[in-house]
């Protein structure tokens, strides 16, 4: 078919409209490349990492002598062979690719074999003789706060005065709650291939969502010039921030071995090795003192952040000042301290997880919420309603600044909230569950309803900025390209909705081709939820240009108007005149008028000063809210979410299908994160949760069987983004949290609701069932 | 001598020699025939992106399961029928109704873990399957998705299987199956290469004198335990032999007063029968491994393994089940319970295995009640495991077998609570008498499933809930499973 054929009817696949992820057809059928699928060019030689087997210890001696000489094997490399700078981290420069002298955390690289297959260099480097001296290994939150093993001094931000706020308000309550890690479990593990080129040329296949820094730590670890390494990234098999920086010790370590051997040289983790090598979401201990009035309006309130970081920076401090900006959620904080206390320990570099801290924060906030309205007797929908932001039509009121004194201008979470609340039935639902639990000796329910307010851009205002590349053929095909990478969330479709909406033509005609550093440069990771506010204004920026062009030659030709040409159903229509779309690229090409432009976008109004800690560090905020139902079993502690209500906004959708799935995706991980997933180290330090049968994220039947997810239909952003869109990434995982403070409502009821249970994340069977002893035996203790 | 290995891949014969009998066909498959739709994603039976459909000539008929390529050596699929998913869509790249059903439903965001699903629907669809959604749930428990949520696979799931094969699909299958039953042998085997050998007897007694020769060899069945000392030990195992092709190994009998097993039925093909005659212990089964394990996995194996954990022996040894076990021409038949000696060991001689289980049949099918306590519900390793066979004769306690599973270096009796139950009045005084007896029946250790104290709780509560469950019924107390009512 030529794509003159296409000139009849409606465009279809155009912005709004819900159209299938564009891989979908080969996702069913097996032939979407990741990266171990690629076919392996000519002598690839299989890359295997040697690991630690000591939290923290130095290393007194490196015997790879029978590493070398195993079967298969083509080389070793450590620390000594790297050309350049031995480093992969994102910022500060503190985690080796392979550790020199120094161990800091059980399951460090120490050292990598290439051989000839996988199996071989496998069980290669399972002969490595490593002698260790044992030093003290910080390995808890508790560890480092007793030692004061922090990252960096602690932070705050305040607003007003907290502590006397606290002292003067009629109520106060302190409390504490131990929020557990999360490992992302994206089901392709990281994975590199490096093709070594022509003079010091490199070329990285890399399951990452930062093709650009992946370039930048091959090139500072080999020596080289960007120019001289190209890494492509055409989908990622799920990443969840793991991706964003953990994905660079793969792509240099067979970068390595491609530039000493001069062959292709992949790294592909086994799952094991994956969650041992890799960070994961920070676990917190977060405390509060909360003073409030005495129907809950909140005065003051003082909040410490502890978290754990590992033995790097890695992103840390990004994602734990995320936790402070949400450490407020939807709640305006009249007086407030936020401390954050950054903990560096003898483990995994904890990293970007879907929310960046962001959850965290939130649900420290929800449980004071929710422990506020315990402790007066009320419903906590209540006290959270009476603690929102002020709307944003309620422009002069007082209760529009942040902690970090930002105006909350776009405040929509009470129309969202009164919306769910009908539409869940809630407050029915509430009364019946719990005259239901009155009736129920073994199995109580629990409800409870949760907003989420999520400030989209990343705080580092710089990163705010996307390039994009389009190209119109003379055949009137588009080839797009930008700076964000697949992961699954449908990025590429949404991006070339924009541009086929831009020309007026089709979705099939706009090719999108995979993320590579040679067409669009310096690009910033594809997270913090941005990926499509920022390459789809890019994109359309060139995509404009080229239709600016052409409408330029085309009035000049026709004596028309340029305002009077318009692209759409795949034709132009010029005055009277309607010319297909492809006929009018080839008279473009004829008239010689260039078809190729590129775009760029940077975010406006955005600033950030994180000494004062105040500014303007988000362009707009994204809002949704949850109600989940749960069941628990009070002598077993097993549990089970039964029904959930999600009302959320995605502003203007771009894609309603691809929305939804981010939304119920978002929602079940947050789930797991909140219930089943628990990370385990031992005395030692080492991770004993290193593969899923001894991890578990949510399967099949974890779903609840009963959801209603709706985009709330109103939503339209309020600032000038792409199609007036909110992103959509990271907001929805927050949802969860409802099921979490449903869990806590169901235990609860074992004490008549007169003591709050103070779960801790996950909340596993076995947490549940110590919650609900240690209730029932303070119940009897108070003689009820 | 070495035999040839035969089995139908995609509609193709494949003819090996010379391969490693411990090569895993997801190895095969990515590495040898360009066939990467399916994925590594765990390499221990855990995540489902490796499921490919097996099928097998049973009594005449074809019958198909998804497995997990991963843990499945090479040599078992002889004389078998493997599709993957590139052999799904169809000659003319037509997309199969659940492939269809997934993208309809946007089932697929990052797309690695959907070749798996695509797969373990259509080893349903193929195999007629009409589930309602909890049937759907456990057709899908094996496969782990990270993205969507699961929703728009359930519904893919709902939309497709209540659709027919199209026609080109009934077509090929026609082809392949009469090509499977062309290469079909009934005979003995052995596969052998570069030092490793992996037997394949098909009669009892061929087995019984092979393993009597050859008592260091592996026995092995599903292999998932023994995939994982490849794909994740790094073992060389020298000398393997597979019990599954021994017909009478995988029979299951039904006798007036017992139920008899084979040691080489799996846990699948026993779910409907043991749902008749114990339902607690069938619901047990149903959460052991996902789909592809149970339909590899057996009994037999399962208890000769003799993991702390056990899956099925709790419920067995409550059941009061007799193990029959074989060396060359001689059987013997003992209590199971007394099989399990301590922690890695067991009541086996060398040349000895595992023959088959002999399970008395209850008056009451209720009176077996079992419990499997996990973080997550599905495919997961059960933190205690209990199993409550007690009976009451005029509310009072007459006899009581109760067993546990991870509470201890092997599964083992409460003996102590049962003594204080014997004979007593079935009161909640006697309950709470017996819950303080725990202490001497078990000091269980902590580990990343479950502390010592939960265990120990956790253990004696389930006491608690039998006797709740004697008044009340089973959507009172159950969360999930057989009796629930919650939605």
């Amino acid at each position: 078919m030529t794509l003159h054929q296409k000139s009849n009817g409606a465009a279809k696949g155009i912005v709004g409209q819900l159209i299938p992820h564009d891989s979908a057809t080969k996702h069913v059928t097996g032939k979407a490349i990741y990266i171990d699928d690629i076919a392996e060019p000519l002598g690839l030689l299989h890359v295997q990492i040697g690991l630690s087997t000591k939290a923290h210890a130095r290393i007194l001696s490196m015997d790879l002598t029978q590493v070398r000489s195993a079967a298969g094997v083509i080389g070793v490399f450590t620390a000594q062979d790297i050309p350049g700078e031995n480093d992969v981290s994102p910022i500060m420069g503190d985690d080796p690719l392979f550790a020199d002298q120094l161990v800091e955390y059980w399951g460090q690289s120490l050292f990598a074999v290439a051989a000839t297959s996988r199996t071989a260099a496998r069980a290669a480097a399972q002969l490595a003789i490593v002698e260790y001296e044992d030093l003290p290994a910080i390995l808890t939150i508790e560890q480092a706060l007793e030692q004061r093993s922090f990252l960096y001094e602690p932070y705050e931000m305040v607003r007003g005065e907290a502590a006397p706020a606290i002292k003067k308000a009629p109520h106060n309550l302190a409390g504490e709650i131990a929020i557990g890690g999360q490992e992302h479990f994206y089901l392709e593990g990281q994975a590199a291939m490096a093709v070594p080129g022509e003079d010091r040329d490199i070329t990285v296949y890399s399951s990452s969502q930062h093709p650009s820094e992946v370039q930048h730590k091959v090139a500072h670890v080999l020596g080289l010039l960007n120019h001289e390494v190209t890494t492509k990234v055409r989908r990622m098999g799920g990443a969840f921030g793991g991706k964003e920086s953990q994905s660079n010790l793969a792509a240099c370590a067979a970068a390595l071995v491609a530039k000493l051997t001069g062959r292709a040289a992949k790294v592909v983790y086994d799952r094991d090795d994956d969650m041992m090598i890799t960070g994961k979401r920070h676990d917190f201990r977060i405390k509060y003192d909360v003073g409030f009035t005495d129907n809950g309006e909140i005065v003051g309130l003082d909040v410490e952040q502890a978290f754990r970081c590992g033995m790097s920076w890695d992103l840390s401090q990004p994602i734990g000042d995320r936790a402070m900006f949400h450490g407020d959620n939807c709640y305006f904080l009249p007086h407030v301290r936020i401390r954050s206390l950054a903990c560096k320990t003898n483990t995994q570099s904890n990293t970007a997880f879907r929310g960046f801290g962001g959850p965290q924060g939130m649900l420290g906030m929800e449980r004071i919420i929710d422990h506020i309205a315990q402790t007066l007797g009320k419903d906590p929908l209540q006290i959270r309603r009476l603690n929102f932001y002020a709307h944003k039509d309620d422009t002069g009121s007082e209760r529009r600044v942040t902690p970090f004194h930002m105006q909350v201008e776009d405040c929509i979470i009470q129309d969202i909230v009164d919306d769910l609340a009908k539409r869940s039935d809630y407050q029915k639902r509430r009364t019946e569950i719990r005259a239901w639990n009155s009736q129920n000796r073994t199995l109580r329910k629990g409800i409870a309803l949760t907003p989420v307010k999520f400030g989209i851009s990343f705080t580092k205002t710089f990163l705010n900025q996307a390039g994009a590349l389009v190209h119109v053929y003379s055949d009137g095909s588009i080839l797009l390209n930008h700076g964000g990478t697949e992961m699954g969330q449908g990025l590429n479709t949404k991006i070339a909705q924009i541009v086929a909406h831009e020309f007026g033509v089709d979705l099939d005609v706009v090719k999108i081709t995979a993320t590579t550093t040679d067409k669009v440069p310096n690009t910033s990771a594809t997270a913090a939820s941005s990926g499509s506010d920022l390459n789809g204004m890019a994109a359309r920026d060139a995509a404009r240009k080229i239709v600016v062009r052409i409408k330029t030659m085309l009035a000049q030709k026709h004596d028309v108007d340029a305002k009077d040409i318009v692209f759409r159903e795949n034709k132009v229509f010029v005055g009277e005149q309607q010319i297909d779309f492809s006929k009018v690229v080839e008279q473009a090409y004829m008239a010689r008028i260039s078809l190729s432009a590129t775009g760029f976008y940077a975010t406006p109004k955005i600033h950030w000063n994180r000494e004062k800690a105040s500014g303007r560090p988000f362009f707009y905020c994204a809002y949704g809210a949850a109600v989940s139902e749960v069941a628990i079993d009070v002598l077993t502690g097993e549990n089970r979410i039964l029904r959930v209500d999600i009302l959320h906004d995605v502003g203007r959708s771009l894609n309603p299908a691809l929305d939804l799935g981010q939304i119920e995706g978002g929602y079940v991980q947050g789930a797991g994160w909140l219930t089943t997933e628990e990370l385990i180290w031992n005395d030692e330090g080492r991770l004993m949760t290193h593969a899923p049968s001894t991890y578990k994220i949510p399967a099949c039947s974890d779903r609840g069987p009963d959801m209603h997810i709706a985009l709330y239909e109103a939503g339209e952003n309020s600032e000038e983004t792409i199609h007036r869109s909110k992103a959509v990434g990271e907001p929805p995982l927050m949802l969860a949290i409802s099921a979490f403070m449903a869990l806590n409502d169901a235990v609860a009821s074992v004490a008549d609701y007169q003591i709050y249970p103070k779960l801790d994340a996950p909340a596993t069977p076995e947490r549940i069932l110590a919650a609900v002893e240690r209730l029932k035996a303070m119940r009897k203790g108070a003689g009820k | 001598m070495s035999d040839k290995l035969t089995f139908i891949l995609n509609g193709e014969q494949i003819d090996l020699m010379d391969f490693s009998p411990t090569q895993t066909l997801l190895s095969f498959l990515r590495n040898q025939c360009a066939l990467t739709g399916s994925k590594e994603g765990c390499a221990e039976g855990d995540c489902g992106a490796c499921t490919v459909i097996v099928g097998e000539l049973e009594n005449g008929l074809v019958q198909y399961r998804a497995i997990n390529a991963c843990i499945t050596f090479l040599p078992m699929l002889h004389n078998k029928l493997v599709i993957t998913v590139e052999g799904i869509a169809g000659p003319q790249g037509e997309l199969h109704p659940v492939q269809q059903a997934i993208i309809d439903h946007h089932g697929s965001q990052c797309g690695f873990c959907t070749p798996g699903f695509v797969t373990s629907l259509t080893a349903a669809h193929l195999s007629g399957e009409q589930p309602d959604r909890a049937g759907i749930n456990d057709i899908l428990a094996g496969n782990l998705c990270r993205c969507t949520g699961y929703g728009p696979l359930i519904s893919a799931g709902e939309q497709a299987l209540a659709q027919a094969s199209p026609d080109w699909q009934k077509v090929r299958q026609k082809e392949s199956e009469k090509l499977l039953r062309d290469i079909v042998r009934d005979q003995a085997c052995v596969f052998q290469c570069g030092g490793q050998c992996w037997d394949m007897p098909v009669s009892l007694s061929g087995l019984a004198q092979l393993y009597k020769q050859y008592p260091e060899a592996i026995l092995v069945a599903g292999a998932s335990d023994v995939g994982l000392w490849v794909t994740k030990q790094l073992r060389q195992l020298p000398h393997l032999i597979d019990v599954t092709r021994v017909a009478s190994l995988c029979e299951i009998e039904e006798q007036d007063e017992s139920l008899r097993i084979g040691a080489g039925v799996r846990y699948q093909d026993v779910m409907d029968i043991i749902a008749a005659l114990y339902p607690d212990f069938s619901e047990l089964v149903r959460r052991i491994g996902g789909r592809q394990v149970r339909n590899t996995g057996t009994i037999g194996a399962n208890i000769a393994n003799g993991s702390p954990i056990g899956d099925t022996p709790p419920a067995l040894i409550a059941l009061g089940a007799q193990l029959i076990l074989r060396c060359g021409s001689k059987t013997r038949s003992i209590p199971l319970e007394d099989y399990y000696i301590s922690y890695g060991h067991q009541d086996r001689a060398k040349g000895e295995f595992v023959e088959a289980i002999e399970i008395p049949k209850l008056d009451n099918p209720d009176q077996l009640k079992c419990y499997k306590l996990s973080k997550r519900f599905d495919q997961d390793i059960s933190s205690l495991c209990g199993c409550f066979n007690i009976e009451i004769v005029q509310d009072r306690v007459s006899a009581a077998r109760i067993a546990y599973g991870g509470m201890a270096g092997i599964p083992q009796r409460a003996q102590a609570v049962e003594q204080t139950l014997i004979g007593k009045p079935w009161t909640r005084a006697t309950i709470k008498e017996a819950m303080l007896a725990y202490g001497n029946d078990f000091s269980p250790l902590g580990d990343m499933r479950g502390s010592s104290d939960y265990r120990l709780l956790a253990a004696s509560n389930l006491l608690l809930k039998v006797f709740e469950e004697s008044s009340v019924p089973l959507f009172d107390t159950r969360l999930v499973g057989r009796g629930s009512a919650l939605i």
